[in-house]
């Protein structure tokens, strides 16, 4: 068993609302809805290229193969061949000309069976030409190649005048990779035709207001006959926000042409070929500080690789400029993006939307001038954390900062000193002995900005019901991916009627039911969704209150909600009814026992021009210190021991955000050592499956992982129970895992040198790291690069186009 | 894109010009009837010789409890137990099962509906919240089931010292016997407090 640290019991934990269906396995995703009569399967047809041009594509086998029923190309949409999320018009469905990717999509099949569409996809004799492609960061920049989305630059005060007069100053880079989502259960979607144009599509999205435009754009119909519908993902993390939209889209446009259901689950393989990825960059940096450790001055040039169109590398890349300063005030600082358009996948959000690759940016720098000036890092960082008052790069004023404070406890409590000194003495001892072991500790910070960036983004709504026996229904825009925002719901709901859980039944997300939702993203489900139930059930509960104020001639100011009795004072003296009673007698009484919900985040404004506002409602907070060895022969290592304490205001449920808290770490962790995302030179994705791309599994857990939730530190914005977001943040902490690594690498020239390592950090970069540091090479900053051979056979996937 | 060089290529035609006899022609010849024991129902089945047993049970007999990762062996998302073992589904071919008794998910529990006992180990998962988004939770339940069993009956792994002796179920144990099983939510912390909460009772 992992050693942890004592559970808090701040409040009994309430039970994953689908607890009970998912350990007898009656939790259904979108694949296991039962098929309804005539289902179709279908299976797309991708590029194989990366850049060139479609010269033919002959269909005639693939429709004579066997069981086949359709076989559909943009000429078969009825309306736009278009499913760019912002609009950009640089994302066609299919391809008709020019091909910019692999596992862009020519044609769909529609079959039978499964196995019959699949096979049928094979048959097709496609005609390509091919151009060079830009697969990567440098070489988009040597090629000047057009930016998916325009550049934008952030400044406040002279960067280039302080730097230059600072004492000290320093440039490098620091270079870290994209990442895969793999969400265990891959994109998948049902579409069902209704009544005329009307149509049902069941999609496993983040964001199914999106899904249902952009069914109704493709198919030419008004967005009222489409519904799109999830109960749950089995795992999201952002690569269900726009991209699940190219598979409702196959499904509904199958269902319009045969009139039949059509399902599509996407192949793993296809599913890691075809969809967008965490962003990665390479950040150029230069700063001027002083002797004491003290930022003078930044500026930072932020390269990523944006993929074949702008789909939200737009918001990403501002995001990541947003959090370049991560918890550190630079006094004056020039921050600007380049955003470059590559011939891979479209990069799209991921758990964190950018914010961890600026602040990793950030902790580099802090990293660099603890070397030049010898200083601990950690004093290095509570020398430059915000301090109440003072100025984001955005110019925003920070006005919650308890950066100093957290990294004050969470070093105290995990003993960071001494274990450090310890550290230190037993890598000597190593050393003088000839073993290869080498132990590092660091720890790192992060402030998170809450809220969408684009204002409009920052609205929810919400639909409540209560039926006349007393039981409620409840049904809210924000969707279920296992975060748990469905159980913080129901117990917002069960708060203000004063019911069990028990009594709340929570619906699919649906947007017949709440139209015009925004994607579940930004970490905001649970701020924006909850205010919104909490909005009208407190409606309801307003009614019910007056009614029985009036019916039972009670004060209403003593009336309460409690253990599902209704409590009121009566000049007779103290009257309680039962909560079912009550509502049974307002609605004969004809009263309203529904009401929508509706919340939109007060304070907050951004403009994208300037790269000034107010983007932020608040910032949530937190803390990590790991601790790694490294076997200085092979580059491998172990993650020994992690603490992590974490700023989730009052939690709402302090269970589910501690799962949230060690989930999200071990994501960022994954993401900075074993996952490595690997093209070939024809820009071939070579890592498309479990077998190739590697994700954290049990054995790689920390063997020690201690997580606090920081106690009785309210939010001080008034967000739903005064609790804070926390689906992202603690992706971003893992960021300690790498400057472990670092430091331990660093030990074998003695701390002289920074080692400059990039990310991923496999063994085999680590490895590179310490031959680097062992020849006395000054570290290039850049990552070690696998030149991976274009083979033509694939032994995986069904190649087509 | 200034510089590219313009290759004119005929790409796949290869696909359609070596394809084999047509598979889907002679299908009638490739099944093959098997009885199999699924959650103590017996069935009598007749499928396609290259149907894997996970699509059996999730495509033929609507045993959705079972998921499908990847479908290549790597996930640990489609495990069940075979005759009280456990095997990736979606390595394994139906028509291989003859005879067998298979236990998926659905058929951990004693008895239906309200009234159900759950398995020790689905408690232990309620209890410890051992799951986030669920899509690996039934893998995980019947993978720990086949694990603690193997434990018991002294099996090593590839991390125990002694292999004469019966190893303890240290941390390192627990996560190399579970590391098949792949939680992208990463509940592994709770996952792992639920199994080991069965293993002592059951000790
Ligand atoms: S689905 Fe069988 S191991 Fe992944
Ligand atoms: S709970 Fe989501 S994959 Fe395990």
């Amino acid at each position: 068993m992992l050693e942890r640290s004592p559970k808090p019991v701040v409040e009994k934990p309430t039970l994953h609302e689908s607890a009970a269906l998912h350990v007898t396995g009656t939790a259904t995703y979108i694949d296991d809805l039962p098929e309804p009569r005539g289902t179709l399967h279908l299976a797309p047809g991708l590029t194989r290229i990366a850049h060139g041009r479609l010269v033919s594509m002959d269909l005639s086998a693939v429709r004579a193969a066997p069981g086949v029923i359709t076989v559909l190309t943009a000429a078969d949409i009825p309306g736009q061949n278009d499913t760019s999320p912002i609009g950009a018009h640089d994302e066609p469905l299919f391809v008709t000309d020019s091909i910019t990717s692999e596992g862009q999509i020519l044609f769909v099949v529609a079959a039978e069976t499964r196995a019959q569409a699949r096979a049928a996809v094979r048959r097709a004799v496609v005609e390509t030409e091919t151009l060079d492609p830009i697969l990567d960061i440098d070489t988009a920049r040597e090629a000047r190649a057009p930016c998916a989305v325009p550049g934008r630059t952030m400044t406040r005060g002279d960067a280039e005048a302080a730097i230059a007069a600072a004492p000290r100053r320093l440039s490098g880079r620091i270079v870290m990779g994209g990442q895969e989502h793999f969400y265990l259960e891959g994109q998948a979607a049902l579409a069902l035709p209704g009544e005329g144009p009307e149509m049902i599509v069941w999609s496993s999205t983040q964001h199914p207001t999106e899904t249902q435009a952009m069914v109704a754009h493709l198919l030419d119909v008004p967005a009222n006959t489409i519904t799109a519908s999830v109960r749950r993902m089995g795992g999201g993390f952002g690569g269900k926000e726009t991209q699940a939209n190219q598979t409702a889209c196959l499904a509904a446009l199958v269902a319009h042409h045969t009139r039949r259901p059509a399902r599509l689950r996407l192949d793993r393989d296809d599913d890691m070929v075809m969809t967008g990825k965490r962003h990665d960059f390479a950040i150029d940096y230069t700063v001027g500080f002083d002797d004491d450790g003290k930022i003078h001055g930044v500026d930072m040039l932020l390269a990523c690789r944006c993929g074949w169109s702008a789909d939200l590398s737009g918001p990403v890349i501002d995001r990541a400029l947003t959090h370049a300063d991560n918890a550190y005030f630079y006094p004056a600082v020039r921050l600007r993006s380049l955003p470059l358009r590559t011939n891979t996948v479209s990069n799209t959000a991921f758990r964190g939307f950018g914010v961890p690759q600026g602040a990793l940016a950030a902790e580099r720098v802090i990293e660099e001038i603890a070397f030049a000036t010898g200083l601990d890092p950690n004093t290095v960082r509570l020398r430059n954390v915000y301090e109440n008052g003072q100025l984001t790069p955005y110019h925003m004023t920070v006005e919650d900062s308890i950066t100093a404070a957290i990294l004050t406890d969470l070093a105290r409590r995990c003993g960071y000193d001494t274990r450090k000194a310890a550290l230190r003495a037993s890598n000597a001892k190593a050393a003088e002995e000839g073993r290869v072991l080498r132990r590092g500790i660091a720890m790192t910070p992060v402030k998170f900005g809450i809220s969408f960036t684009a204002t409009h983004y920052n609205q929810a709504g919400a639909l409540v019901h209560v039926y006349t026996d007393g039981s409620v229904q409840i049904n809210h825009g924000g969707t279920e991916m296992g975060q748990g925002l469905h159980t913080k719901m129901m117990q917002v709901a069960a708060r203000v009627f004063g019911l069990p859980q028990s009594d709340i039944r929570l619906t699919a997300t649906t947007t017949d039911k709440v139209p015009n939702t925004s994607a579940t993203a930004a970490s905001s489900g649970a701020d924006l969704n909850g205010m919104a139930v909490l909005d009208a059930a407190t409606k309801i509960r307003d009614r019910i209150r007056d009614f029985a104020a009036e019916r039972y001639n009670a004060d209403p100011g003593t009336i309460r909600f409690h253990n599902s009795e209704i409590h009121m004072e009566t000049g007779q003296g103290t009257l309680v009814e039962s909560f079912a009673a009550v509502v049974r007698q307002a609605y004969l009484a004809r009263v309203s026992l529904s009401s929508s919900g509706f919340y939109k985040t007060p304070e907050i404004s951004w403009d994208p021009a300037t790269g000034r506002g107010h983007p932020f409602y608040y910032f949530a907070y937190g803390a990590a210190c790991a601790e790694i060895v490294i076997d200085t022969l092979t580059g491998e290592y172990r993650i020994d021991r992690v603490d992590i304490l974490h700023d989730a205001g009052l939690s709402l449920n302090p269970e589910i955000d501690r799962g949230q808290i060690e989930g999200g770490f071990v994501q960022g962790a994954g993401w900075l050592t074993m996952e490595e995302l690997v093209w070939d030179k024809k820009g071939a994705l070579r890592t498309h499956a479990p077998s190739t791309y590697k994700i954290p599994t049990a054995f790689d857990m920390p063997r020690v992982f201690n997580v606090a939730l920081l106690e009785d530190v309210p939010n001080r914005k008034a967000t739903i129970f005064r609790s804070k977001a926390v689906g992202e943040p603690p992706f971003a902490l893992a960021a300690c895992v790498l400057f472990a690594l670092s430091d331990a690498v660093a030990s074998l020239d003695d701390h002289r040198t920074c080692p400059r390592l990039d990310a991923p950090a496999t063994p085999e970069t680590v490895l590179a790291c310490i031959e680097r540091l062992r020849a006395g090479k000054s570290a290039t900053g850049h990552g070690t690069k696998i030149e991976v051979p274009a083979t033509d056979a694939d032994p995986v996937r069904d190649p087509v186009g | 894109m200034q510089g590219s060089a313009l290759a004119a290529a005929v790409a796949q035609t290869g696909l359609v010009q070596a394809a084999p006899p047509d598979p889907d022609a002679a299908r009638d010849a490739l099944t093959g009837s098997f009885s199999i024991v699924i959650n103590s129902a017996p069935h009598q089945m007749t499928v396609d010789t290259r149907v894997t047993l996970l699509d059996l049970l999730r495509e033929r007999l609507m045993l959705t409890g079972t998921k499908k990762g990847c479908d290549h062996g790597q996930c640990g998302a489609c495990t069940v137990l075979v005759n009280g073992r456990r095997v990736l589904s979606c390595l394994s071919l139906a028509v291989m099962h003859d005879g067998d008794h298979v236990t998926t998910v659905e058929g951990l529990a004693e008895g239906h509906g309200p009234d159900a006992k759950l398995h020790p180990m689905q408690a232990a998962f309620l209890e410890h919240d051992g799951f986030q988004c669920g899509y690996c939770t039934p893998g995980q339940i019947c993978s720990a089931v086949g694990m603690l069993d193997e434990w018991r009956n002294g099996a090593p792994s590839l991390v125990t010292d002694d292999l004469s002796a019966h190893p303890e179920l240290s941390p390192a144990e627990l996560h190399e016997r579970m590391s098949g099983n792949i939680c992208r939510c990463s509940a592994y912390p709770n996952i792992a407090e639920a199994i080991l909460a069965v293993s002592r009772e059951g000790a």
